[in-house]
Formats: structure tokens, C-alpha cells, sequence
């Protein structure tokens, strides 16, 4: 019982994790274990697997080894539509590039959300999820007519529109001055703490770490989970 | 928003491409209705005229211009045979009903057709104003004919000789206006009807006195140009112009095989028009096959994100063939109107003509193939771009290639 009750309790769980792309190098990860609601830093250089861990944890992709959980969900047998759909659930995702659809309104690129889960749109939920990020005045605004700082915010309400259990920040930091890169740590971790869900950033900025200790009044207040590059022509 | 929804915002997210696309598609889609509505009200204008009339009996010559001239009047007939000829066709036992008709004049361009009181019942007819005839000279006038040229009953006016307009003028008999009929759709509404004797009276020759030789020998003289005729049984089909080439110095033509073979000769005409009206919409097709394409390529960071937010590729394939959907809808619309509006105006140009009348405002069950056609074209021309949103991969936006 307790192992469950464990179990169930750690958010992302992974063990001997790996993954190998058709013809390439496999890439092993560390073993991790984290709570609901903590935040879990994910850093290293480019190529070492940054962008492969969260598409596991996402489960786009599944493991040739090793086992992984997301919110009580193993992750190594779950495909196609099941996988799609558990996502639409589970992940809310914030992508470097925001990618708002120019050719939608903000409030139409959060119903975007909405449509991809195979929700009916639910305009209330998206003025809550907009304004909760202090943007609600913006909903009819196209994605071209914002600044930076609140095509962010506006980005974020998508990603948390359905109540997500995990939010994954890739390189939120990047391109921001020093000012903006720790109000946007703040505003992530504000959200997540918010919405009760576990917050990853994948960064290969150094601000992040430091925000996050500051944010923590010096207590450990992240996992971190740092990965390096595999040593080219390496046995599986 | 419903997947129909968002690929129209998409479509329209790039006006000038989407309106390109559109008005090449219309254009394909409206020479189709063209065609289909020509070819559709071509053929209920002879349906309507031939109805009825089993086979056209006249002067040996080629049977095509026997049927213009006698059944659609826009040919000059072969020549003339004599009345007595005609008369005999009554006691054939395959023969139900003979109406004879005599050519020769008109009057401003519209042809007097001398010709019995059935003709004029044949078409069924009605009068607007007035009755039949009860004597010679006296004339019952088509619908089209009494408007263009504002004639009135009591009206009277001199017929001229030769089918076309600037003929001899029969200056000492004028023909008189008795009955002007109501609108019927067909021929009869651009025809001038009278007594076939009207036409005797007309050119015979006039002796200042007349004998009983004379007489005589007028009435073995009569000729009418051909007669209409209704067969007992469809079986005469197969005997009666037989019998008629080969016992008299007539022809017999069936109107239905004749009319078969001008419509396959026009068919040469209007394959020419569907292979260009299938080049443009070939071309239409290779237009939105390229603008879909091109938006894939251009979206594939927002497709991506649409996957990783949860959506299922076939979600996203559904949005690329939406786009193409409306497109073949859109262009479905404005296709088969614009078609209908360039058969209205051929139909006033003939009008103007006083040929072949040809109704606008039709919807024949063909017209069907337009949006399918539409939906066919936009939808092959999806597939490949289809394919390609199908299998946006979400790996690409994570490594922010």
C-alpha cells in the first residue's frame, strides 16, 4: 500500500529511462521522482536531450527502455489518440516561440485549447484563464497588436486553460533582459502554484536557476535535472 | 470554435490567395453550368417542339433540313409536293393524324405557316386573345410575334415571298389579325398561322374569270411543303418511311433520329468547351493544391503546437481539407450562379434573334455534378497537403527547428 500511495503521489517518475532516435545515439536520463507541485529545472547543453525528455514526458514519443509515469499514467505503452488525448488532459505546454496563431484573436487562440482536447468552447473558462493573467482586456486583440510580455501571459492561459497537472516551460527566459526573465520565473511559478500543478523548465539559461533560488528564499525550492551529452558512438 | 469554423478563419487568414483560388474554381464550375444548362434546355426546347409528331413527310432532299424547316422553322424546306400526295398519307392504316403545312412567306423575318386548325391545337395551344381562323387571309399570331411587333386583333398587314425579311410583297392580299395566342414555349410562339388555302390564294395566278377547267386543273396543281404525322402505333416506326420512300415521290424523316444526330454533331462543339472548362478547372485545382501547400508549410509550427495541445493528427488533416472544402462550396455557389447567368443572357441574345428559344432559370438534377465536381476537385487537390499536416511532427517544435 505505501508503495502505491507513493507512487501516486510522485508526479513524474522515471527509472532507466532512455530513447533512441531511428539511426542514432541513445540517450539515457536520470532517474527522477517529483511531488505534485514542485518544480523541476531541466537544464544542459543542446543535443543533450532536452527537447526529447519533454516530448517522453509528454508522450509523444515512448521509451525503448526503462519506465516512465506522468500523473499516475505510465507512459510506455500509451499511443496514438489515447496519448493525444491524455495529453490534452495532463500537459499544459508554453513553447519558446509562444506560436500564437495569427490569423485568431487571443481569446480564439486559447479556445484553440479547447478545440484540440475535443472540448466544446467555453468562453467563461477562457475569461477566467485570461484573467487570471491580468490579460482579459486584451481578448479580442490579435496576437500582432501584443507586446512580448503579454503575448507571454496570454501564451501561458493556454497552456493552463484545462487545469493541466504538469506545465512545461521550454526556454521561457530566452531573448528576455534580466528584469523580464525573472518576472517571467515569477509569473510561472505564481501560475503553477495557482493551478496546483508541476511546473518543468527547460532552459540552458543560467537567470533561471538563480530567480528560482530567490524565489525560494534560499531553500532548495526546485528539482534539478541536468542532463549532458551522450558520447557520440556509444553503445546503447 | 468547430473544425469548420477554424478552416475558415484559416482560409481567410490569406484573403488575396483564397480569392485567387476561388475565382478560378467559379470560373471552371460556371462553364460547366454553362454547358450542362445549354445542353439541358437545348434539349427540352425540342422536346417540346417534336412532341408528338412521329415523322416529317415532304420533298425528296436531305432529311435533316426536311425537320428544321418543318418542325423548328429555322431552315428553308426542300421543296414542295403535291397536296393530293399528302392527302393519300390519310388512308395509310399506320397513320393516325396528317396536318399539312405550306411554307414560303413571312412577314418582318416571322414565318406565315398556311397549315389546318390542328397545328395550332397540336401545341395545345390557348388563345389570349381572339379564336381560329374561319376563312382564308385570316391569321392567328404567336405570342412572341404579337409582342415584337405589336399587333392587334383586326390589325392587317401584306405578307412577303421568300422566308427572309425584303421578299416580293403580296401588295393586293393583305392578311388580317383574328387571334393572337398565349405564351407556349415553343415553336408556335414565333410563327404567323393561317389557312393552308391562304397561301393558294396568294399565288395563284388571278384570271380576271374563272372556268371550271381552271379550277380543275389549279386544284390537281396545289401543293403544300410537308406534313406532320402521327403514327397508330409505334411499330410504323419501322415500316411507314419505308413504305413512303418507295411508293411516293416523298421522303418520311423521323424527327427523334434526326435531331440525335444534329445534337451529336453540336457534340463536337461542345467537347471542345468541356475540355477547356476541364483545363480551367485543372488549373484551379493546381492552384489550390499550391496555396494548401504553401499554408502547411507556413502553419507547420501552429500545427505542431495543435498537436502537442492535445489534437490528434487526423484533427489536424480534418483542418487542411476543411480549408479546401469551403473553398469547393464557395466556389460551388458562385459557379452555378454565374453559369445561369450567362445561359440568361444567351437566352436574350436568342431571344433578340427570334431562333431557338432557350428559358433561363433552370435547375436540372445534372446540376448536381457542379458541387460534387467542386468537392472532387478541391479535395484531390488537398491530399498531398493533407498528408502533410497529418504527419506535422511535434519533436520539430520542441527543438525549435
Amino acid at each position: 500500500m505505501r508503495g502505491l500511495l507513493y507512487r501516486s503521489e510522485a508526479l513524474i517518475h522515471s527509472m532507466q529511462l532512455s530513447y533512441c532516435y531511428p539511426g542514432g545515439t541513445a540517450l539515457h536520463f536520470p532517474d527522477i521522482d517529483v511531488l505534485q507541485g514542485r518544480v523541476v529545472l531541466l537544464t544542459g547543453p543542446s543535443g543533450c536531450g532536452k527537447s526529447t525528455w519533454l516530448a517522453l514526458v509528454a508522450g509523444l514519443v515512448q521509451p525503448v527502455a526503462g519506465t516512465l509515469s506522468v500523473a499516475g499514467q505510465a507512459l510506455g505503452h500509451l499511443s496514438g489518440t489515447a496519448a493525444d488525448a491524455w495529453r490534452a488532459r495532463t500537459i499544459g505546454f508554453l513553447p519558446q516561440k509562444l506560436h500564437l496563431s495569427a490569423a485568431l484573436t487571443v481569446a480564439q487562440n486559447l479556445s484553440m485549447a479547447q478545440w484540440a482536447a475535443g472540448q466544446d468552447q467555453d468562453d467563461a473558462r477562457i475569461r477566467d484563464a485570461l484573467d487570471a493573467l491580468g490579460v482579459a482586456e486584451l481578448a479580442h486583440r490579435k496576437p500582432a497588436q501584443l507586446s512580448g510580455g503579454q503575448a507571454q501571459r496570454v501564451a501561458l492561459a493556454r497552456a493552463v486553460l484545462l487545469s493541466p497537472k504538469v506545465i512545461l516551460a521550454d526556454e521561457p527566459t530566452a531573448s528576455l533582459d534580466d528584469e523580464a526573465a525573472t518576472a517571467a520565473v515569477e509569473l510561472l511559478l505564481q501560475t503553477a502554484r495557482q493551478q496546483g500543478a508541476t511546473l518543468v523548465i527547460a532552459t540552458h539559461d543560467g537567470r533561471v536557476a538563480s530567480a528560482l533560488g530567490r524565489a525560494g528564499n534560499g531553500a532548495p525550492g526546485f528539482t534539478a535535472l541536468k542532463l549532458s551529452r551522450p558520447a557520440t558512438g556509444a553503445a546503447p | 470554435m468547430n473544425t469548420m469554423a477554424l478552416s475558415w478563419r484559416y482560409l481567410w487568414s490569406r484573403p488575396l490567395g483564397a480569392a485567387l483560388n476561388v475565382v478560378l474554381l467559379s470560373l471552371g464550375l460556371a462553364s460547366i453550368t454553362f454547358l450542362l444548362l445549354l445542353s439541358f434546355q437545348l434539349e427540352k426546347a425540342f422536346d417540346k417542339d417534336l412532341a408528338g409528331i412521329d415523322a416529317v413527310v415532304g420533298a425528296k432532299g436531305s432529311p435533316m433540313q426536311l425537320i428544321l424547316s418543318g418542325v423548328f422553322h429555322i431552315d428553308v424546306p426542300p421543296g414542295n409536293v403535291p397536296l393530293k400526295a399528302v392527302q393519300a398519307l390519310r388512308s395509310n392504316p399506320m397513320v393516325a393524324a396528317v396536318i399539312p403545312l405550306s411554307l414560303g412567306d413571312s412577314f418582318q423575318g416571322f414565318r406565315i405557316v398556311g397549315s389546318s386548325h390542328d397545328y395550332v391545337t397540336h401545341y395545345g395551344a390557348t388563345f389570349a386573345q381572339g379564336a381560329l381562323w374561319r376563312a382564308p387571309m385570316e391569321v392567328v399570331l404567336g405570342a412572341t410575334v404579337a409582342k415584337k411587333l405589336n399587333l392587334h386583333i383586326g390589325d392587317s398587314f401584306e405578307g412577303s415571298h421568300g422566308l427572309g425579311a425584303g421578299g416580293h410583297v403580296h401588295e393586293d392580299d393583305p392578311y388580317r389579325v383574328v387571334g393572337i395566342l398565349q405564351a407556349t414555349g415553343t415553336v408556335m410562339d414565333r410563327l404567323i398561322v393561317t389557312d393552308t388555302a391562304s397561301s393558294w390564294k396568294v399565288h395563284e395566278t388571278r384570271h380576271a374569270e374563272h372556268d371550271d377547267d381552271d379550277h380543275a386543273a389549279e386544284e390537281s396543281a396545289r401543293e403544300v411543303t410537308l406534313a406532320l404525322v402521327q403514327y397508330k402505333t409505334p411499330l410504323a416506326a419501322m415500316s411507314f418511311p419505308r413504305w413512303v420512300n418507295a411508293n411516293t415521290v416523298m421522303q418520311a424523316a423521323s424527327p427523334a433520329f434526326e435531331i440525335t444526330k444534329l445534337l451529336s454533331m453540336l457534340g463536337i462543339g461542345t467537347e471542345v468547351l468541356r475540355a477547356f472548362a476541364g483545363v480551367l478547372l485543372l488549373t484551379a485545382g493546381l492552384s489550390v493544391f499550391i496555396a494548401l501547400l504553401n499554408a502547411v508549410r507556413e502553419r507547420r509550427a501552429d500545427l505542431a503546437l495543435l498537436r502537442m495541445l492535445g489534437a490528434p493528427p487526423a484533427k489536424i488533416a480534418a483542418l487542411l481539407l476543411g480549408e479546401a472544402l469551403w473553398l469547393g462550396l464557395m466556389s460551388s455557389a458562385i459557379g452555378l450562379v454565374g453559369g445561369q447567368a450567362l445561359t440568361l443572357l444567351i437566352a436574350w441574345m436568342l431571344q433578340l434573334d427570334n431562333s431557338l428559344l432557350i428559358g433561363g432559370w433552370a435547375w436540372p438534377p445534372e446540376l448536381l455534378w457542379v458541387p460534387a465536381l467542386a468537392c472532387v476537385v478541391s479535395l484531390a487537390a488537398a491530399v498531398v497537403p493533407t498528408v502533410g499536416a497529418y504527419r506535422v511532427s511535434v519533436l520539430e517544435l520542441l527543438q525549435g527547428k
